[in-house]
C-alpha cells in the first residue's frame, strides 16, 4: 500500500508526539481493571507454564476494548500464563501477520478475535496445522478446521430476549420501534431476526418503525431523535447496543420524552447504572458478556495444560461455549455490575 | 487590495454571481421537492415545528463544520481530518481531569485542540508543502488514533457536575422555540459569511484558490493564508465538537466518523467547486440541509439505511452535473 502516506502520517504522528505528552498529562487515571468476577474454576492449581497469543479487534468501541481488558485481567490472575497481546487491529491483513508471528514465536495456544472471521480463516488453519490449538473468540471463522473450540455470544437470543421481556412488560399489547447496529452485519441480522421471532409469540404487539443507529453515540442520537420525531407515541423500543444507547437516551431527554420503556444490548456500565437509578426509560439491557475474553483465556490455559473443564463429564474441552445473553433489570443489576464495561 | 477584482472583470463577475445564485435556487428546489415527498408520505408527522426543530439541530453539527470545509475548499485545498479532529476534541475535552475545570475547561479544551490540530495541518500544508490531501490525511490519522489512546476506548461522558452543559440541549433550553445549538450554526454562518464575502480575507481565499500564482504576485502571503484556512477549520471542529458533548453528552473516539465526506459532500452540492476559487456559503448549508432532510425523510418512512446511502449518491452526482453544465457557461472566468 502507500508506504508514502504511511511515512508522512509517522512524520506528522512525530509532529503529534508534543501534544501526545501533553495528553498524558491530562489523560484519565487508570481504571481499575474491569476484571470478570466470575467464580473461579476447580482448575485452577498452578501447572505447566502456557504462553498464549491474543489477537483482538482494534478498541475503538467500549466493548471491543472491555474485550481486551478481560483478557489481560484474566491471564494476570494465573501465574502459570504468560499472555502475548498483539496490537489491536480492524484490519484482516494485519491480523493475519500478526497471527502468523504469533505462530512463528510457538506460543502454546491462541486466542483470535478476528477482524472478519471469513478473511482469517486461512489465518487460523495455518495455526491449527502448526499444531496451536485456536480459541475462536466471538467472530466465528468460516471453517471448523481453523480452531480448536469457539467462544461467544448468542446474537440471536439477544433479540429473543429483548422481544419477550418487552411483551411480558407490555402485558402482549402496544407498539414497538427497534433500534439496531450497523445493517451490513451479519449479527445486526441476527439481533432483529430474533427480535422479531419473539415478537411473533405476542400478537397484540406490533414493530411500527427501525433504524440503523451503526454503533457510535451520534448515530445513536440523530437516529432515535428521528424515530422520536416519527412517533409520537409508542411503548418501547429495543436499542441494540448500549454504546449508541448513550446518544439515544440523551434524544429521549432532549425530546422530553418519557412515556415508554426502553431495553437496550451489550451491557455497558453507563446503561447498567442508568438501570439501577431507574430515572429514565431505559429499564433494561440484554448482555453481549465481554467476559468471553476471560474466559477465552481460562480456556486456553487448559487447553494448554491438557486438562478438561470441571462440572462437565466432558473428558476434553468442549468445541464451543456460547454465552447466554441475559436481561439485566433493576431487580438483579448489582449481579451484573461486575460484568459491565465503560 | 481587491484580489477578486484583479482576476475577474465586473461584467463577467455578475454574470457567475447569477449562475452561483441559480444554482443555490437549484438546490432550494431539492429541498422543496424532499419536504414535499415528506409532506405527501407522512401527512401527520413532517409537516411539523418538531421536524423543523429536528432537521435544523441535527444539521447544527456537520454545518459548523462545513462553513470551515468550505473556506478550505475555495482556497483550493481539502481537509480530511475534520471526523478524526471532532472526536479527539470531544474525547479531550470530556477526561476526567479535563471535566475538573468545569463548563469553561470542557469548550476551551476542545476549541483549543480544534486549532491546534488545524495549526499543526496548515503548518504542514503551507510551510511543510505537503500536498493537502496527504498532510490532512496524517492528521486524521494520527487525531484518530489519539482519541483512542487517550480515552482508552471508553464513552466519557459529562459528569453532573457539568450537566448544565448537556441541559441545553434540553427543551428548556429553548430560545423562543429554537434550539442553542441551532442558534450557535446560525451565528457561525452568518460569520463565514460575512468573513467570506465582506472581507480582505474572504477574497484573498477566492484569490489564491482561483489562482494560486497570480495570487502571490499580487502580493498575498499565500502561505500564511493557506496556513489560516486550516486553522479556521480547525476552529470550526472545536466548536462543533462542543455542539457534540451537548447533543449526546459525551465524548468518544468514534465521534465525526465519515463527518469529512459528508462535509465535503455538501460543499461540493453546493456549488463549490473543487479545484478552488468559487463556492459560496448559503449553497454549502443548503447542502447540509438536502443531507439532513434526506436522513429525516427515510427515518420517518422506516426505509432502510442502504437506500439512504444510494439516494445520497444519487444528489451528488446530479449536483456536480448541473454543476459542470454551469462552468461551461462561465469558463472564461475560470480559464482566466
Amino acid at each position: 500500500m502507500n508506504t508514502d502516506i504511511r511515512r508522512r502520517a509517522f512524520l506528522t504522528g512525530a509532529t503529534l508526539a508534543g501534544v501526545g505528552a501533553l495528553a498524558a498529562c491530562t489523560s484519565n487515571e487508570e481504571p481499575p481493571p474491569a476484571a470478570a468476577t466470575a467464580p473461579q474454576g476447580a482448575q485452577d492449581a498452578p501447572g505447566k507454564r502456557v504462553t498464549v497469543g491474543f489477537a483482538g479487534p482494534q478498541a475503538d468501541h467500549g466493548w471491543l476494548n472491555a474485550i481486551t481488558v478481560n483478557a489481560r485481567a484474566e491471564a494476570q490472575r494465573h501465574p502459570d500464563v504468560e499472555l502475548v497481546v498483539a496490537e489491536g487491529s480492524n484490519d484482516a491483513a494485519t491480523q493475519s501477520a500478526q497471527i502468523d508471528a504469533l505462530i512463528n514465536r510457538k506460543v502454546d495456544v491462541l486466542v483470535v478475535l478476528p477482524a472478519d472471521g471469513k478473511q482469517l480463516t486461512p489465518a487460523g488453519r495455518k495455526a491449527m496445522n502448526a499444531g496451536i490449538p485456536v480459541i475462536n473468540l466471538d467472530r466465528i471463522f468460516d471453517s471448523p478446521q481453523a480452531y480448536r473450540t469457539w467462544v461467544g455470544g448468542d446474537n440471536y437470543r439477544m433479540g429473543v430476549n429483548a422481544g419477550n421481556y418487552i411483551g411480558q412488560q407490555l402485558n402482549g399489547q402496544g407498539t414497538v420501534l427497534e433500534l439496531a447496529g450497523i445493517d451490513t452485519l451479519e449479527l445486526t441480522r441476527q439481533r432483529t431476526q430474533g427480535f422479531d421471532d419473539a415478537l411473533a409469540n405476542y400478537p397484540g404487539i406490533r414493530k411500527v418503525g427501525r433504524a440503523a443507529a451503526e454503533f457510535t453515540v451520534p448515530t445513536g442520537q440523530a437516529r432515535m431523535a428521528e424515530l422520536l420525531q416519527a412517533h409520537p407515541q409508542f411503548n418501547a423500543v429495543w436499542n441494540h447496543d448500549d454504546d449508541q444507547g448513550v446518544g439515544a437516551l440523551q434524544a429521549v431527554r432532549q425530546a422530553g420524552r418519557s412515556d415508554f420503556l426502553m431495553v437496550g444490548g451489550a451491557g455497558s456500565k453507563a446503561a447498567m447504572e442508568a438501570i439501577k437509578s431507574d430515572n429514565s426509560v431505559l429499564k433494561a439491557t440484554v448482555l453481549y458478556p465481554p467476559t468471553m475474553a476471560a474466559s477465552a483465556v481460562r480456556l486456553a490455559r487448559l487447553l494448554g495444560q491438557a486438562k478438561g473443564v470441571s462440572d462437565l463429564a466432558e473428558q476434553e474441552i468442549p468445541a464451543s461455549v456460547t454465552t447466554f445473553s441475559a436481561v439485566v433489570t433493576k431487580e438483579n443489576v448489582d449481579k451484573y455490575l461486575p460484568v459491565s464495561f465503560e | 487590495m481587491n484580489a477578486d477584482q484583479a482576476v475577474a472583470p465586473e461584467p463577467t463577475r455578475r454574470f457567475s454571481v447569477r449562475l452561483r445564485e441559480a444554482r443555490n435556487l437549484g438546490l432550494v428546489g431539492v429541498l422543496a421537492v424532499l419536504v414535499l415527498i415528506g409532506a405527501l408520505t407522512e401527512p401527520g408527522q413532517f409537516l411539523t415545528t418538531g421536524t423543523v426543530v429536528l432537521v435544523l439541530t441535527q444539521a447544527s453539527v456537520i454545518g459548523v463544520i462545513t462553513v470551515g470545509m468550505t473556506f478550505v475548499i475555495i482556497g483550493g485545498g481539502i481537509d480530511l481530518s475534520v471526523g478524526a479532529v471532532v472526536a479527539l476534541a470531544t474525547v479531550w475535552a470530556t477526561t476526567r481531569s479535563t471535566q475538573q475545570f468545569g463548563i469553561g475547561g470542557i469548550v476551551f479544551t476542545a476549541v483549543a485542540v480544534g486549532v491546534g490540530c488545524g495549526l499543526v495541518s496548515g503548518l504542514l500544508i503551507a510551510y511543510g508543502r505537503l500536498v493537502a490531501f496527504i498532510g490532512t490525511l496524517a492528521m486524521l490519522a494520527s487525531a484518530r488514533g489519539l482519541a483512542i489512546q487517550l480515552s482508552q476506548g471508553r464513552t466519557q461522558t459529562v459528569t453532573s457536575s457539568n450537566q448544565a452543559l448537556v441541559d441545553l440541549g434540553y427543551q428548556d433550553s429553548y430560545v423562543l422555540g429554537i434550539p442553542p445549538l441551532v442558534l450557535i450554526f446560525a451565528a457561525v454562518a452568518i460569520v463565514g459569511w460575512l468573513v467570506l464575502n465582506r472581507t480582505t480575507f474572504g477574497r484573498r481565499t477566492y484569490a489564491i484558490g482561483g489562482n494560486l500564482e497570480a495570487a502571490r504576485l499580487a502580493g498575498i502571503n499565500v502561505k500564511l493564508h493557506t496556513c489560516l484556512l486550516y486553522v479556521l477549520s480547525g476552529l470550526c471542529c472545536g466548536i462543533a465538537s462542543v455542539m457534540l458533548i451537548i447533543l449526546t453528552s459525551s465524548g468518544t473516539s468514534g465521534n465525526g466518523n465519515l463527518y469529512e465526506l459528508d462535509a465535503i459532500a455538501a460543499v461540493i452540492i453546493g456549488g463549490t467547486l473543487l479545484s478552488g476559487g468559487r463556492g459560496t456559503l448559503v449553497g454549502s448549508v443548503l447542502g447540509v440541509l438536502v443531507f439532513t432532510v434526506i436522513s429525516v425523510l427515510f427515518t420517518l418512512n422506516n426505509l432502510p439505511t442502504a437506500v439512504q446511502q444510494l439516494a445520497k449518491g444519487v444528489i451528488i452526482v446530479l449536483a456536480v452535473l448541473v454543476q459542470r453544465r454551469a462552468s461551461l457557461y462561465s469558463s472564461e472566468r475560470t480559464t482566466r
